[in-house]
Protein backbone atom coordinates (compact mmCIF):
# COMPACT_ATOMS: atom_id res chain seq x y z
CA UNK A 1 0.00 0.00 0.00
CA UNK A 2 2.62 2.21 0.64
CA UNK A 3 4.83 1.16 -2.62
CA UNK A 4 1.56 2.39 -4.51
CA UNK A 5 1.03 5.35 -2.65
CA UNK A 6 4.49 6.81 -3.75
CA UNK A 7 3.71 5.49 -7.03
CA UNK A 8 1.29 7.58 -7.06
CA UNK A 9 2.08 10.53 -5.80
CA UNK A 10 5.54 10.60 -8.21
CA UNK A 11 3.04 10.53 -10.59
CA UNK A 12 1.24 13.29 -9.86
CA UNK A 13 4.96 14.96 -8.71
CA UNK A 14 5.50 14.29 -12.86
CA UNK A 15 2.07 15.39 -13.82
CA UNK A 16 2.50 18.76 -12.16
CA UNK A 17 5.58 19.40 -13.44
CA UNK A 18 5.02 18.88 -16.62
CA UNK A 19 1.78 21.21 -16.23
CA UNK A 20 4.06 23.54 -14.18
CA UNK A 21 6.81 23.59 -16.65
CA UNK A 22 4.18 25.05 -19.70
CA UNK A 23 2.58 27.20 -17.91
CA UNK A 24 5.32 28.76 -15.38
CA UNK A 25 5.06 32.01 -17.38
CA UNK A 26 1.37 32.27 -16.71
CA UNK A 27 0.93 30.80 -13.51
CA UNK A 28 3.86 32.69 -11.62
CA UNK A 29 2.77 36.04 -11.11
CA UNK A 30 -0.52 34.65 -9.48
CA UNK A 31 1.67 32.87 -7.31
CA UNK A 32 3.45 36.03 -6.59
CA UNK A 33 0.30 37.91 -6.33
CA UNK A 34 -2.10 35.59 -4.04
CA UNK A 35 -0.46 36.79 -0.52
CA UNK A 36 -0.84 40.32 -1.44
CA UNK A 37 -4.09 40.04 -3.07
CA UNK A 38 -5.30 38.37 -0.59
CA UNK A 39 -4.38 40.26 2.59
CA UNK A 40 -5.65 43.25 0.47
CA UNK A 41 -9.17 41.80 -0.24
CA UNK A 42 -9.58 41.08 3.20
CA UNK A 43 -8.59 44.43 5.14
CA UNK A 44 -9.22 47.02 2.23
CA UNK A 45 -11.26 45.95 -0.61
CA UNK A 46 -13.69 44.05 1.47
CA UNK A 47 -14.19 46.85 4.15
CA UNK A 48 -14.84 49.35 1.54
CA UNK A 49 -17.83 47.40 0.53
CA UNK A 50 -18.81 46.23 3.77
CA UNK A 51 -18.87 50.01 4.95
CA UNK A 52 -21.00 51.07 2.07
CA UNK A 53 -23.22 48.50 2.83
CA UNK A 54 -23.76 49.22 6.41
CA UNK A 55 -24.74 52.79 5.75
CA UNK A 56 -27.94 51.49 4.98
CA UNK A 57 -28.59 50.62 8.51
CA UNK A 58 -29.08 51.48 11.92
CA UNK A 59 -27.04 49.23 14.06
CA UNK A 60 -24.62 49.16 17.14
CA UNK A 61 -22.21 47.10 16.73
CA UNK A 62 -23.58 44.78 18.99
CA UNK A 63 -27.25 44.16 18.39
CA UNK A 64 -29.34 43.00 15.23
CA UNK A 65 -28.90 45.47 11.90
CA UNK A 66 -31.85 47.61 11.49
CA UNK A 67 -32.70 48.23 7.50
CA UNK A 68 -32.85 51.91 7.16
CA UNK A 69 -32.46 52.08 3.38
CA UNK A 70 -31.47 55.97 2.72
CA UNK A 71 -32.49 56.73 5.79
CA UNK A 72 -28.73 57.72 7.25
CA UNK A 73 -27.99 59.82 4.62
CA UNK A 74 -31.08 61.82 4.90
CA UNK A 75 -30.20 62.53 8.26
CA UNK A 76 -26.70 63.39 7.19
CA UNK A 77 -28.70 66.31 5.12
CA UNK A 78 -30.07 67.68 8.46
CA UNK A 79 -26.92 67.77 10.87
CA UNK A 80 -25.22 70.70 11.49
CA UNK A 81 -22.04 69.23 12.76
CA UNK A 82 -21.97 67.36 9.41
CA UNK A 83 -22.05 70.71 8.04
CA UNK A 84 -19.58 71.84 10.01
CA UNK A 85 -17.16 69.05 9.37
CA UNK A 86 -17.91 69.69 5.75
CA UNK A 87 -16.92 72.89 5.92
CA UNK A 88 -13.52 72.38 8.10
CA UNK A 89 -12.56 70.12 5.60
CA UNK A 90 -12.41 72.26 3.11
CA UNK A 91 -10.73 75.22 4.83
CA UNK A 92 -8.16 72.51 5.97
CA UNK A 93 -7.73 71.30 2.12
CA UNK A 94 -7.76 75.09 0.94
CA UNK A 95 -5.13 76.02 4.24
CA UNK A 96 -2.86 72.92 3.56
CA UNK A 97 -2.21 73.63 -0.42
CA UNK A 98 -0.23 76.25 1.38
CA UNK A 99 2.62 73.41 2.37
CA UNK A 100 3.32 73.19 -1.55
CA UNK A 101 4.59 76.79 -2.25
CA UNK A 102 6.35 76.85 1.56
CA UNK A 103 7.87 73.68 1.15
CA UNK A 104 9.45 75.34 -2.21
CA UNK A 105 10.50 77.89 -0.42
CA UNK A 106 12.77 76.68 2.47
CA UNK A 107 13.87 74.02 -0.71
CA UNK A 108 15.04 77.17 -2.78
CA UNK A 109 16.40 78.47 0.77
CA UNK A 110 18.52 75.67 1.65
CA UNK A 111 19.53 74.52 -1.97
CA UNK A 112 23.03 75.98 -1.34
CA UNK A 113 26.03 73.58 -0.53
CA UNK A 114 28.26 75.56 2.20
CA UNK A 115 29.54 73.60 4.75
CA UNK A 116 26.82 72.20 6.73
CA UNK A 117 24.23 72.50 4.37
CA UNK A 118 23.37 68.77 4.83
CA UNK A 119 22.62 68.88 8.44
CA UNK A 120 19.85 71.74 7.83
CA UNK A 121 18.55 69.74 5.57
CA UNK A 122 17.56 66.84 7.68
CA UNK A 123 16.64 68.78 11.10
CA UNK A 124 14.61 71.27 8.69
CA UNK A 125 12.88 67.63 7.82
CA UNK A 126 12.67 66.80 11.64
CA UNK A 127 8.47 67.42 12.61
CA UNK A 128 7.91 65.17 9.04
CA UNK A 129 9.39 62.23 11.12
CA UNK A 130 7.74 62.65 14.33
CA UNK A 131 4.07 61.14 15.18
CA UNK A 132 0.91 63.74 14.83
CA UNK A 133 0.28 62.62 18.40
CA UNK A 134 3.46 64.18 19.33
CA UNK A 135 3.57 67.06 17.34
CA UNK A 136 -0.05 67.82 18.72
CA UNK A 137 0.64 67.29 22.38
CA UNK A 138 3.65 70.29 20.74
CA UNK A 139 1.43 72.57 19.81
CA UNK A 140 -1.05 72.52 22.34
CA UNK A 141 1.67 73.36 24.64
CA UNK A 142 2.91 76.59 22.21
CA UNK A 143 -0.98 77.58 22.51
CA UNK A 144 -1.74 76.78 25.78
CA UNK A 145 -3.64 79.83 28.11
CA UNK A 146 -1.39 82.19 30.08
CA UNK A 147 1.87 80.03 29.49
CA UNK A 148 2.23 79.17 25.85
CA UNK A 149 4.65 80.97 23.80
CA UNK A 150 1.93 81.95 21.19
CA UNK A 151 -0.51 83.17 23.63
CA UNK A 152 2.25 85.53 24.96
CA UNK A 153 3.29 86.83 21.69
CA UNK A 154 -0.08 87.92 20.92
CA UNK A 155 -0.70 88.85 24.20
CA UNK A 156 2.52 91.55 23.62
CA UNK A 157 1.72 92.40 20.76
CA UNK A 158 -2.26 92.81 21.22
CA UNK A 159 -2.85 93.60 25.21
CA UNK A 160 -5.07 90.44 25.11
CA UNK A 161 -3.67 86.67 24.59
CA UNK A 162 -6.16 84.28 22.55
CA UNK A 163 -6.39 81.02 23.68
CA UNK A 164 -6.67 79.35 20.17
CA UNK A 165 -7.80 75.90 21.07
CA UNK A 166 -10.78 76.83 23.00
CA UNK A 167 -12.04 79.90 20.84
CA UNK A 168 -14.35 78.26 18.10
CA UNK A 169 -13.19 81.26 15.98
CA UNK A 170 -9.35 79.99 15.82
CA UNK A 171 -9.16 76.52 16.91
CA UNK A 172 -9.66 74.67 12.79
CA UNK A 173 -7.18 77.54 11.74
CA UNK A 174 -4.63 77.06 14.83
CA UNK A 175 -4.84 72.81 14.22
CA UNK A 176 -3.87 73.31 10.43
CA UNK A 177 -0.72 75.41 11.41
CA UNK A 178 0.19 72.37 13.39
CA UNK A 179 -0.70 70.09 10.63
CA UNK A 180 1.15 72.34 8.07
CA UNK A 181 4.57 71.76 10.31
CA UNK A 182 5.34 68.18 8.98
CA UNK A 183 3.73 68.88 5.68
CA UNK A 184 5.58 71.61 4.52
CA UNK A 185 8.75 69.69 5.67
CA UNK A 186 7.92 66.81 3.66
CA UNK A 187 7.06 68.92 0.88
CA UNK A 188 10.39 70.36 1.21
CA UNK A 189 12.09 67.29 0.64
CA UNK A 190 10.46 66.32 -2.29
CA UNK A 191 11.53 69.93 -3.83
CA UNK A 192 14.98 69.52 -2.23
CA UNK A 193 15.27 65.69 -4.53
CA UNK A 194 13.91 67.74 -7.64
CA UNK A 195 16.07 70.44 -7.13
CA UNK A 196 18.83 68.03 -7.36
CA UNK A 197 18.00 67.05 -10.98
CA UNK A 198 17.49 70.38 -11.98
CA UNK A 199 19.88 70.04 -15.49
CA UNK A 200 22.37 73.39 -14.38
CA UNK A 201 23.02 73.57 -17.92
CA UNK A 202 19.49 74.96 -18.85
CA UNK A 203 19.56 77.68 -15.92
CA UNK A 204 22.80 78.78 -17.25
CA UNK A 205 21.37 79.47 -20.79
CA UNK A 206 17.98 80.86 -19.68
CA UNK A 207 20.60 83.37 -17.51
CA UNK A 208 22.42 84.10 -20.80
CA UNK A 209 18.89 84.90 -22.42
CA UNK A 210 18.66 87.70 -19.24
CA UNK A 211 16.12 85.52 -17.29
CA UNK A 212 16.53 86.07 -13.48
CA UNK A 213 14.21 85.31 -10.31
CA UNK A 214 10.47 85.14 -10.95
CA UNK A 215 11.07 84.97 -14.89
CA UNK A 216 13.37 81.87 -14.06
CA UNK A 217 11.31 79.88 -11.45
CA UNK A 218 8.42 80.35 -13.57
CA UNK A 219 9.70 79.57 -16.88
CA UNK A 220 12.73 77.22 -16.50
CA UNK A 221 12.81 75.85 -12.97
CA UNK A 222 9.36 74.93 -11.85
CA UNK A 223 8.58 72.82 -15.13
CA UNK A 224 11.02 70.44 -14.52
CA UNK A 225 10.17 70.17 -10.60
CA UNK A 226 6.99 69.23 -12.28
CA UNK A 227 7.01 65.45 -11.03
CA UNK A 228 8.07 66.95 -7.58
CA UNK A 229 5.00 69.13 -7.92
CA UNK A 230 2.67 66.58 -8.31
CA UNK A 231 3.72 63.82 -5.51
CA UNK A 232 3.68 66.83 -3.18
CA UNK A 233 0.10 67.94 -3.82
CA UNK A 234 -1.58 64.61 -4.00
CA UNK A 235 0.64 63.65 -0.21
CA UNK A 236 -1.03 67.05 1.00
CA UNK A 237 -4.67 67.04 -0.64
CA UNK A 238 -5.15 63.41 0.84
CA UNK A 239 -2.97 64.31 4.43
CA UNK A 240 -5.58 67.21 4.38
CA UNK A 241 -8.64 65.18 3.84
CA UNK A 242 -7.33 62.08 6.35
CA UNK A 243 -7.08 64.90 9.20
CA UNK A 244 -7.61 63.44 12.32
CA UNK A 245 -4.99 62.22 14.52
CA UNK A 246 -4.13 66.54 15.69
CA UNK A 247 -7.95 67.29 15.91
CA UNK A 248 -8.19 63.99 18.51
CA UNK A 249 -4.79 65.03 20.16
CA UNK A 250 -5.68 68.96 20.31
CA UNK A 251 -8.90 69.56 21.34
CA UNK A 252 -11.47 66.55 20.45
CA UNK A 253 -13.38 67.99 17.81
CA UNK A 254 -14.16 70.86 20.14
CA UNK A 255 -14.87 73.24 21.60
CA UNK A 256 -18.37 72.39 20.98
CA UNK A 257 -17.68 70.47 18.19
CA UNK A 258 -16.34 73.57 16.37
CA UNK A 259 -13.07 72.01 14.97
CA UNK A 260 -14.50 68.35 14.26
CA UNK A 261 -13.46 67.06 10.52
CA UNK A 262 -15.48 64.55 8.60
CA UNK A 263 -12.85 61.94 10.15
CA UNK A 264 -13.21 62.84 13.42
CA UNK A 265 -17.03 63.00 13.34
CA UNK A 266 -17.06 59.28 11.78
CA UNK A 267 -15.10 58.00 14.59
CA UNK A 268 -17.23 60.19 17.32
CA UNK A 269 -20.27 58.51 15.46
CA UNK A 270 -19.23 55.14 15.80
CA UNK A 271 -17.18 54.35 18.04
CA UNK A 272 -16.65 57.03 21.36
CA UNK A 273 -18.90 57.80 24.29
CA UNK A 274 -21.47 59.48 22.04
CA UNK A 275 -22.25 56.55 20.69
CA UNK A 276 -22.03 53.45 18.77
CA UNK A 277 -23.89 54.54 15.72
CA UNK A 278 -22.26 52.03 12.93
CA UNK A 279 -24.43 53.02 10.34
CA UNK A 280 -24.52 56.61 10.77
CA UNK A 281 -20.81 56.65 11.08
CA UNK A 282 -20.18 54.41 7.70
CA UNK A 283 -22.61 57.05 6.01
CA UNK A 284 -20.36 59.59 6.97
CA UNK A 285 -17.25 57.94 5.98
CA UNK A 286 -18.87 56.86 2.68
CA UNK A 287 -19.28 60.46 1.81
CA UNK A 288 -15.74 61.36 2.68
CA UNK A 289 -14.52 58.27 0.49
CA UNK A 290 -16.86 59.60 -2.23
CA UNK A 291 -14.69 63.19 -1.89
CA UNK A 292 -11.33 61.68 -1.56
CA UNK A 293 -12.37 59.39 -4.99
CA UNK A 294 -12.68 62.40 -6.77
CA UNK A 295 -9.77 63.36 -6.03
CA UNK A 296 -7.65 60.06 -6.37
CA UNK A 297 -9.50 59.25 -9.66
CA UNK A 298 -7.72 62.40 -11.02
CA UNK A 299 -4.06 60.93 -9.88
CA UNK A 300 -4.58 57.56 -10.84
CA UNK A 301 -5.99 59.08 -14.36
CA UNK A 302 -2.87 61.16 -14.61
CA UNK A 303 -0.30 58.13 -13.22
CA UNK A 304 -2.09 55.97 -16.61
CA UNK A 305 -1.54 58.56 -18.65
CA UNK A 306 2.56 58.28 -18.30
CA UNK A 307 2.67 54.39 -17.87
CA UNK A 308 1.05 54.65 -21.35
CA UNK A 309 3.08 56.93 -22.34
CA UNK A 310 6.47 55.14 -21.32
CA UNK B 1 21.30 76.36 -9.85
CA UNK B 2 18.74 78.12 -8.75
CA UNK B 3 18.31 81.12 -7.67
CA UNK B 4 22.29 81.92 -7.66
CA UNK B 5 24.54 79.63 -6.37
CA UNK B 6 26.13 81.20 -2.90
CA UNK B 7 29.47 80.73 -3.09
CA UNK B 8 29.15 83.09 -6.02
CA UNK B 9 27.73 86.39 -4.33
CA UNK B 10 29.55 88.83 -2.66
CA UNK B 11 30.84 88.16 0.77
CA UNK B 12 28.53 90.32 2.90
CA UNK B 13 25.47 88.39 0.73
CA UNK B 14 27.49 84.88 1.97
CA UNK B 15 27.56 86.37 5.37
CA UNK B 16 23.81 86.99 5.57
CA UNK B 17 23.18 83.62 4.27
CA UNK B 18 25.17 81.70 6.60
CA UNK B 19 24.42 83.93 9.60
CA UNK B 20 20.15 83.08 8.45
CA UNK B 21 20.40 79.24 8.60
CA UNK B 22 20.74 78.93 12.04
CA UNK B 23 17.91 81.80 12.71
CA UNK B 24 15.80 80.43 10.63
CA UNK B 25 16.49 76.93 11.96
CA UNK B 26 15.83 77.62 15.19
CA UNK B 27 12.53 79.52 14.51
CA UNK B 28 11.24 76.81 12.66
CA UNK B 29 12.19 74.28 15.41
CA UNK B 30 10.85 76.47 17.98
CA UNK B 31 8.03 74.41 19.09
CA UNK B 32 9.97 71.40 19.50
CA UNK B 33 12.99 72.95 21.35
CA UNK B 34 10.54 74.76 23.97
CA UNK B 35 9.15 71.01 24.81
CA UNK B 36 12.70 69.69 24.74
CA UNK B 37 13.61 72.49 27.45
CA UNK B 38 10.57 71.82 29.41
CA UNK B 39 11.04 68.10 29.52
CA UNK B 40 14.21 69.17 31.41
CA UNK B 41 12.82 71.22 33.77
CA UNK B 42 11.91 70.81 36.98
CA UNK B 43 8.35 70.71 38.27
CA UNK B 44 9.08 73.58 41.13
CA UNK B 45 10.39 75.54 37.51
CA UNK B 46 7.04 75.47 36.26
CA UNK B 47 4.99 76.15 39.28
CA UNK B 48 6.47 79.50 40.05
CA UNK B 49 5.50 80.62 36.42
CA UNK B 50 9.17 79.51 34.51
CA UNK B 51 8.09 78.70 31.50
CA UNK B 52 10.43 79.89 29.04
CA UNK B 53 13.86 80.87 31.37
CA UNK B 54 16.57 78.03 31.31
CA UNK B 55 15.54 75.83 33.66
CA UNK B 56 17.06 75.91 37.03
CA UNK B 57 18.68 72.86 36.97
CA UNK B 58 18.83 69.79 34.65
CA UNK B 59 16.34 68.12 35.90
CA UNK B 60 16.53 64.65 34.01
CA UNK B 61 15.29 62.89 36.63
CA UNK B 62 11.42 63.82 34.46
CA UNK B 63 12.77 61.43 32.34
CA UNK B 64 13.09 58.61 35.50
CA UNK B 65 9.63 59.95 36.30
CA UNK B 66 7.88 59.21 33.16
CA UNK B 67 9.10 55.32 33.41
CA UNK B 68 8.86 55.02 37.16
CA UNK B 69 5.44 56.50 37.19
CA UNK B 70 3.69 55.31 33.93
CA UNK B 71 3.49 52.25 31.67
CA UNK B 72 5.59 54.13 28.72
CA UNK B 73 8.35 51.32 29.02
CA UNK B 74 5.74 48.58 27.87
CA UNK B 75 4.17 51.13 25.72
CA UNK B 76 7.53 51.25 23.99
CA UNK B 77 7.69 47.55 24.16
CA UNK B 78 4.61 47.10 22.33
CA UNK B 79 5.30 49.76 19.40
CA UNK B 80 8.28 47.53 18.64
CA UNK B 81 5.96 44.32 18.46
CA UNK B 82 3.54 45.97 16.40
CA UNK B 83 6.50 47.93 14.12
CA UNK B 84 8.71 45.08 13.57
CA UNK B 85 6.61 42.42 12.33
CA UNK B 86 4.92 44.93 10.23
CA UNK B 87 8.16 46.34 8.44
CA UNK B 88 9.21 42.37 7.75
CA UNK B 89 5.47 41.39 6.59
CA UNK B 90 4.51 44.17 4.32
CA UNK B 91 7.86 44.29 2.58
CA UNK B 92 8.10 40.47 2.16
CA UNK B 93 4.39 40.76 0.87
CA UNK B 94 5.37 43.63 -1.44
CA UNK B 95 8.52 41.93 -3.19
CA UNK B 96 6.49 39.43 -4.06
CA UNK B 97 3.76 41.42 -5.46
CA UNK B 98 5.60 44.38 -6.68
CA UNK B 99 7.97 41.49 -8.46
CA UNK B 100 4.72 40.02 -10.27
CA UNK B 101 3.73 43.04 -11.32
CA UNK B 102 6.72 44.42 -12.83
CA UNK B 103 7.87 41.42 -14.89
CA UNK B 104 4.74 39.68 -16.28
CA UNK B 105 2.62 40.83 -18.85
CA UNK B 106 -1.05 39.65 -18.23
CA UNK B 107 -3.97 40.86 -18.16
CA UNK B 108 -5.29 42.86 -15.19
CA UNK B 109 -1.64 43.36 -14.67
CA UNK B 110 -2.49 47.52 -14.10
CA UNK B 111 -6.28 46.92 -12.90
CA UNK B 112 -3.97 45.16 -10.22
CA UNK B 113 -1.62 47.54 -10.09
CA UNK B 114 -3.86 50.76 -9.99
CA UNK B 115 -6.37 48.90 -7.08
CA UNK B 116 -3.08 49.07 -4.81
CA UNK B 117 -2.47 52.47 -5.53
CA UNK B 118 -5.69 53.66 -4.90
CA UNK B 119 -5.97 51.25 -1.80
CA UNK B 120 -3.14 53.22 -0.13
CA UNK B 121 -5.38 56.22 -0.27
CA UNK B 122 -8.45 55.92 0.82
CA UNK B 123 -9.48 57.28 4.40
CA UNK B 124 -9.26 55.07 7.25
CA UNK B 125 -12.91 55.79 8.15
CA UNK B 126 -14.17 53.57 5.44
CA UNK B 127 -12.56 50.86 6.53
CA UNK B 128 -13.15 51.41 10.41
CA UNK B 129 -15.61 49.78 11.37
CA UNK B 130 -15.40 46.18 9.53
CA UNK B 131 -11.65 45.92 10.30
CA UNK B 132 -13.00 46.41 14.07
CA UNK B 133 -15.89 43.92 13.41
CA UNK B 134 -12.98 41.49 11.48
CA UNK B 135 -10.81 41.51 14.67
CA UNK B 136 -13.07 41.17 17.38
CA UNK B 137 -15.00 38.41 15.57
CA UNK B 138 -11.60 36.39 15.05
CA UNK B 139 -10.45 37.18 18.26
CA UNK B 140 -7.71 39.45 17.67
CA UNK B 141 -9.09 42.64 19.16
CA UNK B 142 -7.07 44.43 21.41
CA UNK B 143 -3.83 42.44 20.56
CA UNK B 144 -0.59 43.04 19.24
CA UNK B 145 -1.42 40.79 16.03
CA UNK B 146 -4.25 41.92 15.08
CA UNK B 147 -2.96 45.59 15.04
CA UNK B 148 -0.20 44.20 13.36
CA UNK B 149 -2.16 41.85 10.68
CA UNK B 150 -3.68 45.19 9.67
CA UNK B 151 -1.19 47.27 9.40
CA UNK B 152 0.85 44.41 7.01
CA UNK B 153 -2.37 44.26 5.05
CA UNK B 154 -2.66 47.90 4.19
CA UNK B 155 0.96 49.20 3.80
CA UNK B 156 1.17 46.63 0.90
CA UNK B 157 -0.50 48.64 -1.01
CA UNK B 158 2.01 51.48 -1.15
CA UNK B 159 4.88 48.92 -0.73
CA UNK B 160 3.54 47.28 -3.82
CA UNK B 161 3.53 50.47 -5.72
CA UNK B 162 7.32 51.32 -4.26
CA UNK B 163 8.52 47.86 -5.27
CA UNK B 164 6.65 47.48 -8.71
CA UNK B 165 8.29 51.10 -9.90
CA UNK B 166 11.73 50.21 -8.19
CA UNK B 167 11.76 46.88 -9.89
CA UNK B 168 10.78 48.21 -13.85
CA UNK B 169 13.96 50.01 -13.08
CA UNK B 170 15.78 47.16 -12.95
CA UNK B 171 17.73 46.08 -16.54
CA UNK B 172 15.35 43.59 -17.94
CA UNK B 173 17.64 41.99 -19.84
CA UNK B 174 18.77 40.23 -17.09
CA UNK B 175 15.62 38.20 -16.60
CA UNK B 176 15.63 37.46 -19.86
CA UNK B 177 18.51 35.59 -20.22
CA UNK B 178 17.92 33.61 -17.08
CA UNK B 179 14.80 32.76 -18.91
CA UNK B 180 16.66 31.73 -21.70
CA UNK B 181 19.02 29.77 -20.12
CA UNK B 182 15.73 28.21 -18.56
CA UNK B 183 15.75 28.79 -15.18
CA UNK B 184 12.92 28.76 -13.15
CA UNK B 185 10.52 31.97 -12.36
CA UNK B 186 11.38 31.53 -8.35
CA UNK B 187 14.51 31.05 -8.99
CA UNK B 188 14.79 34.61 -11.14
CA UNK B 189 12.94 35.97 -8.04
CA UNK B 190 15.28 34.77 -5.47
CA UNK B 191 19.26 34.74 -7.26
CA UNK B 192 18.66 37.49 -9.60
CA UNK B 193 15.92 40.26 -8.26
CA UNK B 194 15.77 39.75 -4.42
CA UNK B 195 19.57 41.07 -4.18
CA UNK B 196 19.10 43.21 -6.91
CA UNK B 197 16.19 44.86 -4.41
CA UNK B 198 18.40 45.43 -1.63
CA UNK B 199 18.67 49.46 -2.07
CA UNK B 200 15.03 49.35 -2.07
CA UNK B 201 14.26 47.15 0.91
CA UNK B 202 16.14 48.90 3.12
CA UNK B 203 14.14 52.60 2.16
CA UNK B 204 11.06 51.03 2.22
CA UNK B 205 11.79 49.35 5.79
CA UNK B 206 12.84 52.66 7.35
CA UNK B 207 9.74 54.24 5.89
CA UNK B 208 7.41 51.77 6.81
CA UNK B 209 8.74 51.91 10.50
CA UNK B 210 8.19 55.19 10.52
CA UNK B 211 4.69 55.24 9.64
CA UNK B 212 3.53 52.82 11.78
CA UNK B 213 5.30 53.80 14.39
CA UNK B 214 3.54 56.94 14.22
CA UNK B 215 0.23 55.51 13.57
CA UNK B 216 -2.24 56.42 16.07
CA UNK B 217 -5.67 56.14 14.71
CA UNK B 218 -5.61 52.16 14.20
CA UNK B 219 -3.59 52.21 18.03
CA UNK B 220 -7.19 53.91 18.82
CA UNK B 221 -9.63 51.52 17.45
CA UNK B 222 -8.08 47.81 17.25
CA UNK B 223 -6.35 48.35 20.88
CA UNK B 224 -8.04 49.25 24.54
CA UNK B 225 -5.30 48.38 27.23
CA UNK B 226 -1.65 49.70 28.11
CA UNK B 227 -0.79 45.82 27.57
CA UNK B 228 -1.40 46.46 23.96
CA UNK B 229 -1.41 50.01 22.51
CA UNK B 230 1.66 51.25 20.93
CA UNK B 231 3.31 54.75 22.43
CA UNK B 232 1.02 56.88 20.27
CA UNK B 233 -2.21 55.52 22.02
CA UNK B 234 -0.38 55.31 25.35
CA UNK B 235 0.61 59.22 25.16
CA UNK B 236 -2.67 60.46 24.44
CA UNK B 237 -4.20 58.71 27.01
CA UNK B 238 -0.82 59.72 29.73
CA UNK B 239 -1.63 63.22 28.97
CA UNK B 240 -5.08 62.84 30.23
CA UNK B 241 -3.27 61.81 33.96
CA UNK B 242 -0.73 64.34 33.28
CA UNK B 243 -2.95 67.12 33.52
CA UNK B 244 -1.04 70.74 33.65
CA UNK B 245 2.23 68.35 34.32
CA UNK B 246 3.89 69.70 30.95
CA UNK B 247 7.38 68.75 32.17
CA UNK B 248 6.28 64.73 32.41
CA UNK B 249 4.04 65.43 28.76
CA UNK B 250 7.29 66.56 27.02
CA UNK B 251 9.40 64.07 28.51
CA UNK B 252 6.90 61.65 27.39
CA UNK B 253 6.32 63.10 23.94
CA UNK B 254 10.71 62.95 23.13
CA UNK B 255 10.70 59.49 24.63
CA UNK B 256 7.58 59.00 22.19
CA UNK B 257 9.62 60.72 19.19
CA UNK B 258 13.36 58.76 19.71
CA UNK B 259 12.92 55.66 17.72
CA UNK B 260 11.22 57.32 13.94
CA UNK B 261 14.25 60.11 15.21
CA UNK B 262 17.14 57.78 15.34
CA UNK B 263 15.82 55.44 12.36
CA UNK B 264 15.96 58.11 10.09
CA UNK B 265 19.32 59.84 11.07
CA UNK B 266 20.95 56.35 10.93
CA UNK B 267 19.31 55.88 7.44
CA UNK B 268 19.05 58.83 6.60
CA UNK B 269 20.38 58.53 2.39
CA UNK B 270 17.56 55.53 2.15
CA UNK B 271 14.77 57.18 4.38
CA UNK B 272 14.90 60.35 1.56
CA UNK B 273 15.44 57.81 -1.07
CA UNK B 274 11.82 55.85 -0.05
CA UNK B 275 10.46 59.09 0.14
CA UNK B 276 11.06 60.28 -3.29
CA UNK B 277 10.88 57.59 -5.18
CA UNK B 278 8.37 58.08 -8.20
CA UNK B 279 9.14 62.03 -7.28
CA UNK B 280 12.19 62.54 -9.30
CA UNK B 281 11.45 60.68 -12.58
CA UNK B 282 9.60 61.09 -15.31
Amino acid sequence: MTGSATTAIAGTNKRKVGVWKKNQRALAPWIFLAPGIAMFALYVIYPIIASMWLSFYDWDGLGTKTWLGLQNYIELADDEAFYTSLKNNIIWLALYMLAVPAGLFIALFLNQTVTGIRIYKSLFFFPFVISQVVVGLIFSWFYAPNFGLFYNLIEWITGTGVAVLADDRYVTYGIIVAGLWPQIAYCMILYLTGLNNVAPDQVEAARLDGAKGWKMLWHVILPQLRPATFIAVVVTVIGALRSFDLVSIMTDGGPYGSSRVLSFYMYEQALSEYGYRMGYGAAIAVILFAIMMIFISGFIWKMIRDERGV
Amino acid sequence: MFPIAIEKTSPSIQFLYKLALPVALILWLLPLLGVAMTSLKPSSDLAAGNYFGLPSYLAFSNYADVFNNSPIGSYILNSFKVTIPTVIGAVAISCLSGFALAVYRFRMNLVLFFLFVAGNFVPFQILMVPVRDLTVSTGLYNTITGLALFHIAFQSGFCTLFMRNFIKGLPFELIESARVEGVSEFRIFWYIVVPLMRPAIAALSVLIFTFIWNDYFWATVLTTSAETQPVTAGLYSLNGQWIAQWQLVSAGSIIAAMPPVLMFFLMQKHFIAGLTLGATKG
